[in-house]
């Protein structure tokens, strides 16, 4: 990190990716398999001699593995955590190894739906199969056992990225000594759902997503996309969040017509065109169907004390009063599956103004809690066999 | 709102009421502390018993500062109950001092009989003679263990010995076991008078 003095105090610097290929094939939850794939990853801090630091940064919709850091000395764009992790940040990378891996399914490196599908020699699109939070996190076991890493001092993630803490403790108990699970759920609510599936539906009735095999006629479902991200936009706000933001305010008066005249509206359609330039809606729909496929109680008839019976890890479950969309009740019923298992757990409720999106944002209670529990979790290799 | 009544003084090590509890807590059992503040209490009880502890509390700072300390603590309103908890899910559920400030005051304690095969309750005396002479003297009492004025106080639910003792009778809550104290020292001759803070060790009957 000496040579990254340049960049803004408590930045792991300049960053870059690494990807490692897979040979062994991966069949995943729905019996389909992977005869190969890769996963694109980076990581901060270093490994100890044994290996008991690393702390896996799982992401959400919509992230990816560059959690930290800048890919240049000009790079406007740090990674989508940066705020936590570093040297001196609540993940304090001089004590811990931190790992940011792009899912499967996923459009920045990872084997996904643009990738080249090895049978046809053509990108996979439609036929890339539907993964799950399960299959996320046995690719990610893979790449732990890749990095020789046993046992995990931390899995850390918010929204889906907390799903996927949450799993780590039910498949791979001995794995994991602590999981921070960040406004999250142990399921989506049919409501939540129902965003997923207008989201979709955006993108599927698009004309250019040709039953997604869109790259073949050169074209992109950028409307559909579009949309999509637009309306994700609004269920990651709370109401008193877009109000303080945009309120009613008019770009340049009314003019009676039906171009974004408010501001809101040129907010929604600036985030929504930036984000069909950059993702794959392939991606997307899949990002969303793990989301409601995810549901670790449903093989315990609805019993989610059942299903983490066997859960050893330590836990730290954080929400925040104004998501609406990860409410605190869905948090505390995690919070009581533990707390019936007899867990070690504690919960936050942060009291937050941002809704959803609270949980990437640098609040200072919220990053004072991060600070302290990870701050007290111990580093050494006692868990380990 | 829930933040105990902090009576500690600078030479005392731990608050007057840690030790009564702490022997009425049994070695190694699980235990729940509502509005545990920093988590002192279960501290104490954890280094000294090995319990599995578990808090409960509302505001931020005290919170933060049980993470700090190591304790788990569940964020969460006790006006709201206990829902978290399943029924008989611990051996002792203690409310150290914050009965008084409970609106909700019924409904907690009977949370608390429904989640706790013992509770400990602890509350100071409203009916100790310096709030008497305080009262007689034409004001509201204003102590070391009452520390607010009239308008700021968040004791919204004082009471005496006698008081609480009729709630358990009309409640059917069995005293197990009763203790009241005056700095430190234990009072045994005419209680409601000369004690300043109660213990009831309770269960449901």
């Amino acid at each position: 990190m000496s040579e990254n003095n340049n960049i803004s105090n408590g930045s792991v610097g300049i960053v870059s990716p690494q990807t490692t290929h897979f040979n062994t094939p991966l069949t995943l939850k729905s019996g389909a398999v992977l005869s190969q794939f890769e996963l694109v990853y980076e990581t901060y801090g270093t490994l100890n001699a044994d290996k008991s630091n690393a702390v896996l940064i799982c992401h959400a919709l919509s992230g990816t593995h560059h959690v930290a850091g800048k890919y240049s000395e000009t790079d406007k764009h740090p990674g989508w955590w940066d705020n936590l992790v570093g040297p001196n940040k609540p993940l304090d990378t001089n004590k811990f190894f931190v790992i940011g891996v792009n899912n499967l399914g996923g459009c920045h490196g990872s084997t996904g739906p643009i990738s080249i599908n090895p049978t046809t020699n053509q990108k996979w699109g439609s036929l890339f199969p539907v993964v799950t939070v399960e299959d996320w996190v046995k690719s990610q076991s893979l790449l732990a056992d890749y990095l020789g890493i046993q046992q995990l001092a931390a899995v850390v993630g918010g929204s889906l990225g907390g799903m996927q803490a949450l799993q780590w403790t039910v498949a791979y108990p001995e794995r994991v000594k602590h999981a921070l699970v960040i406004a999250s759920a142990p399921n989506l609510t049919a409501q939540n759902m129902a965003f997923n599936e207008v989201a979709r539906q955006a993108i599927i009735t698009d004309p250019e997503f040709h039953g997604g095999d869109y790259y073949a006629h050169n074209v992109l479902p950028r409307r559909g996309l579009r949309i999509a991200r637009m309306l994700g936009h609004i269920t990651y706000l709370s109401d008193d969040a877009m109000g303080a933001k945009f309120g009613r305010k008019l770009k340049d008066g009314v003019k009676y017509s039906f171009d974004a005249e408010f501001e809101m509206e040129s907010y929604l359609r600036y985030q929504g065109d930036k984000f069909a330039g950059e993702f794959d809606a392939n991606t997307y729909l899949r990002m969303t169907r793990a989301l409601d496929y995810y549901d670790p109680a449903l093989d315990f008839d609805g019993d989610l004390t059942a299903a983490l019976k066997n859960v050893t890890a330590k836990f730290l479950v954080i929400s925040f009063t104004s998501d609406w969309r990860f409410s605190p009740t869905r948090s505390r019923e995690i919070v009581k599956a533990l707390l019936d298992n007899e867990r070690t757990v504690s919960y936050a409720e942060v009291t937050a103004a941002h809704g959803h999106d609270a949980f990437l944002m640098p609040d200072a209670h919220y990053h004072n809690i991060l600070r302290a529990y990870i701050n007290n979790i111990v580093v050494d290799n006692s868990y380990a066999k | 709102m829930q933040n105990n009544v902090n009576i500690t003084n600078s030479t005392q090590k731990f608050r007057q009421d840690f030790a009564i509890i702490s022997g009425w807590v049994k070695f190694g059992s699980k235990v729940l502390d509502l509005g545990c503040g920093d988590g002192e209490l279960l501290q104490f009880l954890r280094g000294g018993l090995e319990v599995k502890g578990y808090g409960v509390e509302k505001d931020d700072v005290n919170w933060l500062a049980c993470i700090k300390n190591g304790s788990n603590v569940i964020q969460m309103d006790l006006e709201d109950g206990l829902s978290v908890f399943e029924d008989q899910s611990f051996d002792t559920v203690i409310l150290s001092q914050t009965l008084q400030a409970m609106h909700k005051t019924e409904e907690i304690v009977h949370e608390m009989l429904r989640v706790g095969r013992e509770i400990i309750v602890t509350f100071p005396n409203f009916g100790y003679w310096r709030n008497r002479i305080q009262i007689t003297g034409g004001r509201m009492p204003v102590s070391k263990i009452l520390p607010y004025q009239w308008y700021d106080t968040p004791n919204v639910h004082l009471c005496t010995i006698n008081d609480f003792d009729e709630f358990c009778k009309n409640n059917k809550i069995m005293i197990l076991e009763r203790c009241v104290i005056t700095d430190t020292k234990a009072v045994n001759f005419m209680p409601n008078l000369l004690g300043n803070l109660a213990m009831y060790r309770l269960k449901a009957s």
